[in-house]
């Protein structure tokens, strides 16, 4: 096995390649090593781009050369979650079903990033089709917990959590439909947040359950986070609910300064049942250094969030099964052998492409949807999630951020959960309610917890992020949470 | 139910699916505490106009990569089963 070392973070590998220490070559070579010798074990990735990355990397030392930078992240080696299209590769989902698929197009926000001269170095594992909060649900098998290999990374988008804590790359996208980028960022000791919904477009992103999906960004820190959200996020008319708004300098605004602000502990989540002691001691210690450098903070309420995950498992659903219904053998993907008409090829394609899981939602998906149940299940959750998004907008009238758990809990162990999905489920208490009201939200690493890490969710207003990542930054120059590294890999 | 989703489950499927849907529409009859009553239900999270563009024409994508992918084709054509005589509604 190589002597394969961690990549350090854009910001590091960006002053390196701006001095000629490095080229964009070099650091993506040390990218596909570093995967090459650890992720036999960890499994963060569904597929390596090497031979195209090795292209663009060169592409872009040419431009470095000629004085022609892209951007701050030419030549960056980034991964994307397999669950976002880019032309002449495979997407996957971790899901049998799109076996053989090769995308015809790129989405706009991996072709954002290409268009800014990073290098999309390999496609990250997940739950199939975004549907976990463990990433043990894929057909590529789990990925690991870089931390502790017999743990879960969390999910879905646990194998973008793992390859950024691991080192491989040091920044990756993600999806997150009810956490599935805050959680595996909590449970991997990374940064990862959540923008608000319409913020990046979700052209070419896999439908999951479209009024909650929405695209954002794994990082080290909150400056890199800065970076690579401001490169992809912006209005796309390709995108019906892709916000028309400009998108601001995220970076200009990380000044170090929080003492204008006030922060919102919502006692609902502040509960010793079922929360960990470890996490809440590590998360109160956060709002205490946030505290000490001048933000103020006060109690606040969402009288709602006991009913968060119910209403979120409704309708999450019930867009699934409908979304979902697109995978036929007919157009894309794998089709069952030998069909004896066309509904025996629907039923057997479907029943043998999709996993547990999927069908689990589906069916669930399907049962609320249907006659005679649409009212008493996915009215009544739209309502309750009116009242959730008021809840917050109720909170967001007595302060600037809302300070939270990411997780009740620190990572989990492979198998531990699998056999329970509502025991699954109800770990995604602290962040599927930022998804129905549509906020942005962002977990950063705020310590440990018997040597696992814990994660710190900020949540903010509609179109907070630049608040969100200056209150992170600002914490991550006071503290060094963030550079704890994983010691299994 | 399962057929309305175009999903074959086995005896032993049908009763584990079950045991799990169960447990997971008990847990979300607690919505039925909340007081909804003239609650709008939320449909979108931003107030957002169905957005209008110029009626132009602009390029597709082009017949043989949309068909590029198909398990089964012919020409520009997906080909399917046949649907006539006898086969039940898809």
């Amino acid at each position: 096995m190589p002597d394969s070392r961690p990549l350090p973070s854009v910001g590091e590998l960006r002053r390196a390649l701006d001095a000629g220490e490095l080229s964009s070559v070099e650091i993506t070579e040390a990218s596909l090593e570093r995967a090459e010798s650890i992720d036999g074990s960890l499994r963060a990735f569904t597929g390596m781009r090497s031979e195209g990355a090795r292209g663009d990397a060169a592409a872009s030392d040419a431009r470095r050369v000629e004085g022609k930078g892209l951007s701050s992240i030419d030549g960056i080696p980034v991964a994307i979650k397999d669950n976002m299209v880019m032309e002449g590769e495979p997407t996957t989902c971790a899901s049998r079903i799109l076996e053989g698929f090769v995308s015809p197009y790129t989405g706009t926000a991996v072709g954002k990033l290409r268009a800014a001269g990073a290098v999309i170095v390999g496609r990250t594992n997940l739950d199939e089709f975004a549907m976990g909060s463990s990433t043990e649900h894929s057909c590529f098998g789990a990925t690991r917990n870089p931390w502790d290999l017999d743990r879960a990374p969390g999910g879905s988008s646990g194998g973008s959590a793992a390859a950024v804590a691991a080192g491989i790359v040091p920044a990756a996208l993600g999806s997150d439909t009810g956490g599935s980028i805050r959680q595996p960022a909590a449970h991997c000791g990374v940064l990862g947040i959540k923008p608000t919904y319409g913020l990046v477009s979700r052209w070419g992103l896999v439908a999951f359950a479209s009024s909650l999906d929405q695209i954002g960004v794994f990082a080290r820190d909150a400056s890199d986070a800065a970076l690579l959200l401001g490169a992809i996020a912006g209005h796309d008319e390709r995108d019906s609910t892709s916000i028309p708004e400009p998108v601001p300098d995220y970076r200009a605004a990380q000044t170090g300064d929080v003492s204008d602000l006030v922060i919102g502990l919502p006692r609902e989540y502040f509960v010793s049942d079922g929360v960990d002691a470890g996490v809440l001691d590590a998360v109160r210690a956060a709002v205490a250094v946030l505290e000490a450098a001048g933000a103020k903070v006060r109690e606040v309420s969402l009288p709602h969030t006991r009913y968060a995950v119910a209403t979120y498992y409704l309708i999450a659903t019930a867009e699934a099964s409908s979304n979902l219904a697109r995978y036929d053998g007919v157009r894309y993907g794998r089709r069952a052998d030998d069909p004896s008409g066309l509904s025996d090829m629907y039923h057997r394609t479907r029943s043998e492409g999709f996993g547990d899981e999927v069908k689990r939602r589906i069916m669930l998906g399907t049962y609320v949807l249907s006659a005679g149940y649409y009212d008493a299940y996915y009215r009544k959750a739209q309502q309750v999630r009116g009242l959730l998004a008021r809840d917050f907008q109720g909170a967001f009238r007595l302060c600037d951020v809302i300070a939270t758990p990411t997780c009740p809990e620190t990572a989990f162990r492979l198998g531990e959960k699998t056999g329970d999905p509502l025991a699954m489920y109800l770990g995604d208490i602290y962040t599927v309610s930022a998804n129905l009201a549509g906020i942005p939200g962002v977990s950063i690493p705020c310590g440990q917890s018997s040597g696992l890490p814990v994660g710190l969710q900020l949540l903010g207003g509609t179109l907070a992020e630049s608040t969100l990542l200056r209150v992170a930054d600002a914490y991550q120059r006071l503290t060094d949470h963030h550079e704890a590294r994983p010691t299994a890999v | 139910m399962a057929s309305l989703a175009r999903l074959t489950y086995s005896e032993e499927e049908t009763a584990r699916l079950a045991a799990d849907l169960e447990a997971i529409l008990d847990y979300v009859e607690t919505l039925g505490e909340v007081n909804t009553e003239g609650v709008r239900p939320m449909e979108h999270v931003l107030p957002l106009e169905t957005p209008l563009r110029e009626d132009r024409a602009v390029a597709a994508m082009a017949p043989d990569r949309a068909v590029a992918n198909a398990p089964v084709a012919k020409g520009f054509a997906f080909v399917v089963p046949k649907v006539i005589d006898g086969e039940e509604e898809g």
